[in-house]
């Protein structure tokens, strides 16, 4: 019950003030910061589910930020699509997209995953740059519609709205990704990626359940994907690389995979470090590496996981002298020691 | 009719013969023990009773149907529940969480009933956990049921496993040497147990190396020796069978 509550307190918390931001600020540069933050959440709250829910790992993720980008962009710009819908019928091609390079990949397991995932992006990266009558290629598309509500048009120049709009959205997938993960399709998820024959041997289907989550996964991608394209109304393929794709897992890595707000941690520190680091020329690469190495080895739970690793430090510290006094207490060292293994 | 019909079941690994020409039936209501030296194909027959690998030759039925070549989650919904005989819980998980996954197949809610808590997911929720309970109750866990499963000795784990198994509702259970580690007590606990499974209606065939704790458990049991079945039969017979005693030779099985 307790936890109930602190997980709701901790949302409403978060979202209140993420909405209330552009009351406080009308820095249209910092906006613009927070608005590709929204965005980025979204990508990473699916890969989020996928390596952290579900314990697989996609290094191609950027191909469906960008089938959602291209969607939308070649949807209203060549067919005059409604911006809306297009980023529908995008996500669901998307969609389609994972699910049937999910059958296949899904039965792989970690580097051979990676390997098979880091192809298809860089197929899709291919057929961005040189399928050149739809695309256009490395010129990009220009001329991508804004999205609109009657009047309401969300622009750059209309940053507030625009604000509450992506954050409105990202919001609702941090909100609906919590709710998964304490469902029955949640606990199929973590079951599989902690001892996958226990799963099934308890009735649950891997491959429908890991495909599953690699297509949800792809629509936040995709839907991140189509909204970025919308605010920026220019895209191209550079901004869909094997680079990108790194850095979303390394968000996610960052932030912690063990529970869904390392998603939003991973995700605020990679959008806004850079942006104190630029003064710095070349350092963000350097700093994100040294943050990925140092986090591995000494907060291998991710940033999410530094409060309940420092109180744990606090107790092996404090408690050298009491566990003398007091032999009965079962300290955390050994919770630590005792790593039962279950042989795959 | 026998609720579970191995026949004539081989299973090959390469060039290694795991199980040959396998036959024995498992009647509803009984408890069957399958032992027999390190080696002999116990879990290998465990493996292909419960989808995790597929028979060379023979057949596995279950209820009349042939299970031989179904996936794990398949079996599972028919009705076989298994243990494992290296442990494997979700650590990480409550034990609760743990047997919440057992109830996997007997609810429904998908994905947007998830994403949206909809009145389908907070009723399948509660139904889910008060079945979950249950069947810690049953193996005498549920004081424990908010603790991570990670942190359960040996023999609990083993425990937890049986929980989660029965949450699926079985009508047979194998168990996989489900008394290693355990100490004189927790094995009679573990005996008052299985009994009680068997009287609520479930079959149950376990592997098991502590001849006490089968001899004083079983209705049956069947000796394997190099893949092959070499006894079958009530305990006091088996522990009198020449060729038994062969196989074990140094060990006690009285």
């Amino acid at each position: 019950m307790v936890a109930f509550l602190r997980r709701h307190v901790a949302f409403l918390a978060f979202a209140v003030v993420m909405m209330g931001l552009p009351f406080f600020t009308s820095n249209t540069y910092y906006l613009s910061v927070l608005a590709f933050t929204a965005t980025r959440l979204m990508t990473s709250l699916g890969l989020n589910l996928l390596m952290g829910q579900a314990g697989q790992i996609s290094l191609g993720h950027a191909a469906f930020v960008g089938m959602g980008a291209y969607g939308s962009a070649i949807l209203t710009t060549r067919f005059g699509m409604n911006p809306w819908l297009a980023m529908v019928v995008a996500a669901v091609v998307a969609a389609v997209v994972a699910g049937i390079i999910g059958i296949p990949t899904t039965k792989l397991k970690g580097h051979y995953l990676a390997m098979a995932t880091l192809g298809f992006g860089e197929i899709v990266l291919i057929l961005l740059i040189q399928v050149k009558s739809i695309t256009k290629g490395t010129d990009g598309i220009t001329g991508i519609p804004s999205l609109a509500i009657g009047n309401l048009v969300f622009t750059q120049y209309n940053p507030r709205a625009m604000h509450l709009l992506l954050w409105g959205v990202a919001l609702l997938m941090l909100r609906m990704s919590l709710n998964l993960a304490d469902s029955r399709v949640g606990r199929a998820l973590k079951g599989l990626h902690r001892a996958e024959v226990a799963a099934t041997s308890l009735g649950v289907d891997a491959t429908f359940h890991k495909v599953q989550a690699f297509m949800i996964s792809a629509v936040f991608a995709s839907i991140a994907g189509s909204f970025t394209a919308h605010y920026v109304q220019y895209i191209s393929p550079g901004s869909f690389t094997l680079t990108f794709s790194v850095l979303l897992v390394t968000g996610v890595v960052i932030g912690g995979l063990g529970s869904i707000w390392g998603a939003v941690w991973g995700t605020l520190v990679m959008m806004i470090l850079p942006e104190y680091l630029k003064q710095y020329e070349d350092a963000t690469n350097l700093v994100f590496g040294i943050l990925v190495i140092v986090i591995m080895i000494f907060l291998p739970g991710g940033l999410v996981s530094l409060g309940s690793a420092l109180g744990k430090l606090r107790t092996r510290v404090g408690g050298r002298d009491r566990r003398a006094a007091d032999t009965s207490d079962p300290g955390s060292l050994e919770g630590n020691a005792r790593r039962p293994g279950g042989a795959a | 009719m026998p609720i579970l019909k191995v026949e004539a079941v081989t299973k090959r690994f390469g060039g290694l013969e795991a199980l040959r020409d396998v036959t024995f039936s498992l009647y509803d209501g009984q408890i069957k023990a399958l032992i027999g030296p390190n080696g002999a194909g116990k879990t290998t027959l465990f493996n292909l009773m419960s989808g995790m690998d597929r028979p060379t030759a023979g057949h596995i039925y279950f209820g009349g149907k042939d299970i031989g070549r179904l996936a794990p989650h398949q079996a599972s919904r028919l009705g076989v529940g298994r243990t494992f005989q290296h442990s494997k819980v979700f650590d990480d998980l409550s034990v609760l969480d743990n047997v919440k996954v057992g109830r996997h197949a007997k609810s429904t809610a998908g994905l947007l009933s998830a994403f949206f808590t909809l009145p389908r997911h907070r009723r399948d929720e509660r139904s889910i956990s008060e079945h979950a309970y249950h069947a810690l109750r049953r193996v005498g866990l549920e004081a424990k049921a908010e603790e991570p499963a990670g942190g359960l000795p040996m023999g609990e784990r083993h425990v937890l496993e049986i929980a989660r198994a029965l949450a699926t509702e079985p009508r047979v259970l194998l168990l996989d040497e489900p008394a290693a580690g355990l100490n004189n007590e927790e094995t009679d606990q573990l005996a008052e147990s299985v009994r009680r499974i068997r009287d609520q209606g479930i079959t149950v065939l376990l592997v098991e190396h502590d001849m006490g704790f089968v001899m004083d458990i079983s209705d049956e049991v069947v000796v394997l020796d190099y893949g092959r079945k070499i006894a079958e039969g009530p305990p006091l017979m088996i522990q009198n069978d020449e060729e038994v005693i062969r196989a074990y030779l140094g060990e006690d099985l009285n």
